[in-house]
């Protein structure tokens, strides 16, 4: 089975980039659906807390939740606290990793989901952080995953809803932000990661059959290259079955840009 | 509201244990136009939908909301001119109008220091980003540690409404679930109107008190309001009506007038129907019966 979509491959790598064992704060829309896949599929006791007020619920197959907010994202829950302790365990350090989707991404892996142009004159609402932004200060570290072109990866993001490196370097720790930042932007072509110095956004690994060319065109901003750049393994057939199961009206698992 | 202002009329009013049973229409009169309202739930879980749909009926004016994650009820109250402002972390509805400010946890502490009786408290999240500035956020340095912080404002809103799953007559409500923020809205808001699935006995109460989330003592009217929620959802009892919600979301989608659009479906679910079993009955029995054996906890 070597046929998939860009949605497909990337909640794959979302998948994998997952360990048993850790606690994860999930976002809506694909981190979700990696998150339930890995548990499914390698990593049987990760615990996955969704906003709506659920630590480690187990999502059936065949019952997928459409937000991370609903009954269905706290089934067979261990406890199902206020939202706001959901989110104090970010602050306290309890969280792993953080997981999010992000409508625009910079070279310094801040997010933006709040507004496309400006607060006065905005070209595009969208709806804003959610937990989004708790997730991004203080979970201890952050992964995103994105699907990748020019318009997504900006030099800068029009609004800054969701903390990456700030303005690069050491401005993350200077503003007194908790958390670790972002360690991993995953996308349909490839897997991203930041500098240790200047915080800029570097291509470690391409997916199958993409070029570092193609990449650096669908990004707006000039992107660092690792010296030991990697080929990722592609989905198997194993992986792809959980994950068209998971999701068989392909809510989330649309063809082409997602 | 004026944080002294707002301890002061929760001292002055009545709070014993009294029968506050109502009807919806009695207790939606207690909100005066121009109020604050907290509304409980999440997203689509939980939601008070009945209090809503009463607030629209009764055509109040210049509200402002307060909900931490704004679903289609955000158009429903904005076109309907019910609501001036919306404050909320997240919005997903059709109709554009205005940003979201918050962060999730940001607007949560503000209702749970409204119900701590502080007028504000700190946190780190939203430092440096543009939320900071957005929401208009001021910077303290903690006296013992040196650790920069952001302080958020209380809120003390004039009315929280809120759908419990099982409530006595006194305002005793118990939620299965995921609590939400509704607890912390009872103790933030000066006054609190409960629609509940089912009434029960102050005995049942008693039984069970470890899954009280709201004391009597904050509530001022109870009403038992099968479906109340719907057709968003009620944990365990019944799942959101996906197909109306999403026959709904693509009709939006699709409008070339969305304000037309939603103004349609507020004359058809909202101002036509008789009562609250008369909007029920425009989903229809199937839905009703699907939706709860689907809902059901051990459904899911």
């Amino acid at each position: 089975m070597t046929d998939y979509n860009p949605a497909e491959l990337t909640v794959v790598i979302g998948s994998r980039s997952l360990q048993d064992g850790q606690i994860v704060f999930v976002g809506a829309g694909l981190p979700l659906l990696a998150a339930v896949h890995a548990q499914h599929l390698h990593a049987p006791t990760l615990s996955i807390l969704f906003e709506v007020g659920g630590v480690a619920p187990q999502v059936r197959i065949g019952s997928l939740p459409r937000s991370t907010n609903e009954a269905r994202s706290v089934r067979r829950s261990v406890a199902t606290p206020a939202t706001i302790d959901m989110m104090l365990f970010l602050q306290r350090g309890l969280v792993d990793v953080g997981f999010l989707g992000g409508a625009q991404v910079d070279k310094h892996g801040n997010l933006n989901s709040s507004v496309i142009g400006t607060l006065e004159k905005p070209s595009v609402r969208l709806p804003g952080s959610g937990g989004a932004n708790d997730i991004a200060s203080s979970a201890n570290k952050v992964f995103i995953i994105s699907y990748h072109e020019r318009r997504r990866f900006v030099e800068k993001v029009d609004f800054l809803t969701s903390p990456g490196f700030l303005d690069g370097g050491r401005s993350r720790e200077n503003e007194g932000l908790l958390g670790g930042g972002v360690e991993k932007v995953i996308t349909n072509l490839g897997i991203l990661e930041f500098d240790k110095e200047t915080r800029e956004m570097k291509l470690v690994a391409v997916h199958p059959g993409v070029s570092v060319k193609e990449v650096q065109e669908k990004t707006g901003f000039e992107l660092l290259i690792a010296d030991d750049l990697q080929v990722t393994t592609p989905p198997s057939a194993e992986e792809l079955t959980l994950l068209r199961a998971l999701d068989p009206e392909r809510r989330f698992l649309k063809a082409g840009e997602f | 509201m004026n944080y002294r202002e707002a301890r002061q009329q929760v001292v002055d009013k009545n709070k014993g244990a009294r029968d506050k049973r109502t009807t919806l229409t009695e207790a939606v009169a207690m909100i005066r136009d121009g109020d604050e309202i907290a509304v409980g739930g999440l997203l689509y879980t939980r939601t008070p939908m009945g209090i809503i749909w009463e607030i629209i009926r009764q055509r109040k004016k210049d509200l402002t909301f307060y909900k931490t994650l704004l679903s289609f009820e955000g158009d429903w109250l904005f076109v309907s001119g019910a609501m001036r402002k919306a404050v909320t972390s997240w919005f997903s509805g059709g109709v554009t109008w205005g940003v979201s400010k918050w962060s999730l946890l940001g607007l949560s502490l503000r209702f749970r220091a409204g119900a701590m009786g502080i007028p504000c408290i700190p946190t780190k999240s939203m430092l440096g980003s543009d939320l900071e500035t957005s929401a208009g956020l001021k910077r303290f340095q903690c006296p013992y540690s040196g650790e920069e912080l952001l302080l958020v404002p209380a809120v003390n809103p004039d009315v929280a409404i809120i759908h419990a799953h099982a409530a006595d007559m006194y305002g005793n409500a118990q939620i299965f679930g995921p609590p939400c923020m509704d607890g912390e809205i009872a103790r933030a808001a000066n006054k609190v109107i409960l629609t509940t699935e089912q009434l029960v006995d102050n005995e049942h109460i008693r039984d069970n008190p470890n899954t009280t989330t709201i004391p009597f003592f904050c509530v001022d009217a109870v009403i038992e309001l099968p479906f109340g929620c719907y057709p968003h959802e009620c944990y365990g009892v019944y799942e959101p009506a996906y197909a109306h919600l999403g026959d709904y979301g693509e009709g939006l989608l699709k409008a070339e007038d969305k304000t037309a659009f939603v103004r349609d479906y507020l004359e058809n679910y909202f101002y036509k129907p008789a009562d609250f079993e008369d909007y029920l009955s425009l989903f229809g029995v199937k839905s009703l019966l699907e939706t709860t054996r689907k809902g059901r906890i051990w459904r899911l």
